[in-house]
Order: structure tokens, then C-alpha cells, then sequence
């Protein structure tokens, strides 16, 4: 399954196998990428909320606990609405 | 670089063979019970939050989907149904299965703490360890009840949806967990009755195999009885509603009704129809579990409007 297409650069023409590298190699590139973006975007998420939670009336400080909390106040409104 | 051309050329895999090994079609029903669990919880989430943590609890199903890959190769290479798989296929190594699954299963369980909270990292752990060592290691190659205690490792997604948004457990997470858990044997033994031969020969103690047909089809009707209250029981719930119990009762009656018919059904009759029936309660099966828990987002989904729920 070898490339038949004359080479252009006087190189050897492009084994099928590196071709399927290549593939490879690209689509790891661009879960890679999304996985970079993807983080970002939660760092923009995270950051804005806690923002919002500092800016709340009634808290004073920032805490990196904020999510712990939310899921405190979660559970026990969860609690509630079972009991 | 002529020294490629003696490389077995087939044993190269693609980016679409790594992919397969995360079982993209075990993958698409990871993501929508987990997303509905999520959905359908008291406690709203961000958007892009809910994005990543249903994503993460994906890539956690399809690391333990590796392992189970790396782990089975001998079996899977013997099934008509598995053989073409990656690993047993010869183009992926079994080495980089596990490694894939090993590096994908931290990356997730990591990935959805930070994201959410880390009960529901913790739980999504637990249930790649479930499915991995409990299940695909011990159970399914000792036991013919692999499928009943293996279904809890394919029941763990809603609850950690649910995890991701209240951060803890509660009795509707627990009731979406049965509707799966008790809905896996009957679905899987309807599958067996057909493909029966496939784990004969692959020496999978399925409950066909160990106590023959007679037994499973009892078997299969036990469980679509003691499946029903527990379905329609999550309709009173405060994730339930009139729309989620109309569609339980009668997804329930009609599930009770397969296996009725394959409970009364002569093996004879099943082998002269290519098991048309047990092929129906299959597909049927599918239907129940998609149309269970999509009563369930119709539900959450109206709610805002005053219409879902009670």
C-alpha cells in the first residue's frame, strides 16, 4: 500500500506506516490541545465563581473551600428534599 | 528506514484503535445516565462544570473499559463477538491497553475532583476499581452471577452524577443505581440466549452456560419482577413525576411481559424462530433503560415551567 505518487523533493515516497503515524500523532495533538483548553476553561469557571462568592454579602475573604461548601449546602438541602 | 517495510504493517494501530479500547458504545450510555443524574439533581451546576465532569466520568468508564481490554484478550480472542478488538486482533499491545487504562483512570478520577468535588472523584475511582479488578478479574470468570454483581460497576454513573452536584448520596441516586443494577442481569442474559455458544467457548461461566437455558429464562423473569417496584417507585420520588410514572408502568408491564414469554417459551420453539423473542427482549431492554431515565430529564426538564415533577 506504498505511495506510488512521484516525489517531489527527491525524497523516497511516504511509507503507508508512517502515514498512520501520522494519524496518530495527530489526533493525540489535538486531545492534547483539548485537554489544555478544556483546563483553561475551568480555570476561567473556577476563578469567576470564586469571585462571585467573595462578592456575596456576608462573606469576607476569599476561601479555596468554596466548592467543599457548595457541596455541604448541597447535600443537606439534598437532605431535606428526601426526608 | 527500508527496514519498515519488513514491519507487519496491519500490527500498526490507528487513533481509532485507542479509541475503541475506551468501548465508545459502553461510553455514550456512561455519559447519558451520568448526565441525568447530574441533571436531574436538587442542586444546580455550572454549565461548563456539569461539561467536564460528565466528560471525566466518561474517560473514567473508558479507562476501565481498557483495562478490561488488557485483561481479557485471551477471552475476547476466542468470541466471534470481541475477536476483532483491538488487543486480540493483534494492533494494539496488551502492555499499552494497560497503560492507557491506568493513565486515563488517574487522569479522570484527578481531573473530575478538581472539577467538582472529590466524594464524586472518590466514587468514579471506586467504580473503575469495581469494574476492573472486582468484576473483569474475580467475577466473571468464576461465577455465573458475574453479570448480577458486575451491573454495579455499569449502575455507579447517575449516582456520581448525582455526586457532582450535591456532593453526597441520597435515596434517589440510590433508586437510578437499581434501575440499572437489577436491569443488567435480564438484559445481558437476553443476550446470552442468543450468543450462547460465543462464552461456551470462551469458558465465561455465563448462567447458560452453568445452569442452562431453562434456568436463565426463570432467572430473567425473577429479575424483571423484582426490577418493577423499584422502577416505578423512583416516580414518587422528587425526582419523579406523572411523566416518569405513566412510562415506568408501562415499560415495566411490557419488560414483565418479555420475560414472561421467554419464561414459557420451549428451547425448540426459540432455536426454530433463530430466537426472535429473546432477540425482541434485548433490543426491547435497550429501549427501557433509554426511555427510564429520559422520562426522568422530561421531568427536570419541565420543571422550571411548573409542569415536571409532583
Amino acid at each position: 500500500m506504498t505511495d506510488q505518487r512521484a516525489p517531489r523533493t527527491g525524497f523516497p515516497p511516504e511509507h503507508e506506516l508512517h502515514r498512520r503515524r501520522f494519524g496518530r500523532n495527530l489526533g493525540l495533538g489535538l486531545v492534547l490541545a483539548a485537554f489544555v483548553a478544556l483546563v483553561f476553561g475551568l480555570t476561567i469557571v473556577k476563578i469567576t465563581n470564586l469571585d462571585h462568592a467573595q462578592d456575596a454579602p456576608g462573606v469576607s475573604g476569599g476561601s479555596a473551600t468554596t466548592g467543599t461548601a457548595t457541596a455541604r449546602t448541597a447535600t443537606a438541602r439534598t437532605g431535606a428534599a428526601t426526608g | 528506514m527500508s527496514d519498515l517495510s519488513a514491519l507487519d504493517h496491519n500490527r500498526d494501530a490507528g487513533f481509532g484503535d485507542y479509541l475503541a479500547l475506551l468501548k465508545p458504545r459502553v461510553m455514550s450510555l456512561v455519559v447519558f445516565t451520568a448526565a441525568v443524574g447530574l441533571l436531574v439533581a436538587p442542586v444546580g451546576v455550572h454549565p461548563y462544570v456539569a461539561f467536564t465532569a460528565i466528560l471525566f466520568i466518561a474517560l473514567g468508564g473508558g479507562a476501565s473499559g481498557a483495562l478490561n481490554m488488557w485483561y481479557d484478550a485471551d477471552i475476547d480472542a476466542v468470541m466471534r463477538r470481541t475477536k476483532s478488538r483491538p488487543v486480540p486482533a493483534g494492533r494494539v499491545a496488551p502492555s499499552e491497553a494497560l497503560g492507557l487504562g491506568l493513565a486515563l483512570s488517574g487522569i479522570s478520577v484527578v481531573m473530575l475532583g478538581l472539577a467538582a468535588n472529590w466524594f464524586a472523584a472518590a466514587f468514579l475511582a471506586f467504580t473503575i476499581f469495581f469494574y476492573a479488578v472486582v468484576y473483569t478479574m474475580w467475577l466473571k470468570r468464576s461465577t455465573p452471577q458475574n453479570i448480577v454483581i458486575g451491573g454495579a460497576a455499569g449502575a455507579f454513573p447517575p449516582m456520581i452524577g448525582w455526586a457532582v452536584a450535591t456532593g453526597g448520596i441520597s435515596v434517589e441516586s440510590v433508586l437510578m443505581f437499581l434501575l440499572i443494577f437489577l436491569w443488567t442481569p435480564p438484559h445481558f442474559w437476553a443476550l446470552a440466549l442468543f450468543m450462547n455458544s460465543d462464552y461456551t467457548e470462551a469458558k465465561v461461566p455465563m448462567l447458560t452456560v452453568t445452569h442452562g437455558r431453562r434456568a436463565t429464562r426463570a432467572h430473567i423473569l425473577a429479575y424483571t419482577l423484582i426490577l418493577a417496584p423499584f422502577a416505578v417507585a423512583t416516580g414518587f420520588t422528587s425526582i419523579g413525576g406523572p411523566i416518569y410514572l405513566v412510562t415506568s408502568v408501562v415499560l415495566n408491564a411490557m419488560f414483565i411481559a418479555g420475560g414472561w414469554t421467554l419464561w414459557r417459551r420451549p428451547e425448540a420453539a426459540a432455536e426454530a424462530d433463530k430466537y426472535k423473542a429473546e432477540k425482541q427482549v434485548f433490543r426491547f431492554s435497550l429501549l427501557y433503560l433509554f426511555l427510564h431515565f429520559g422520562a426522568l430529564l422530561a421531568e427536570a426538564a419541565l420543571r422550571p415551567w411548573g409542569l415536571g415533577g409532583w
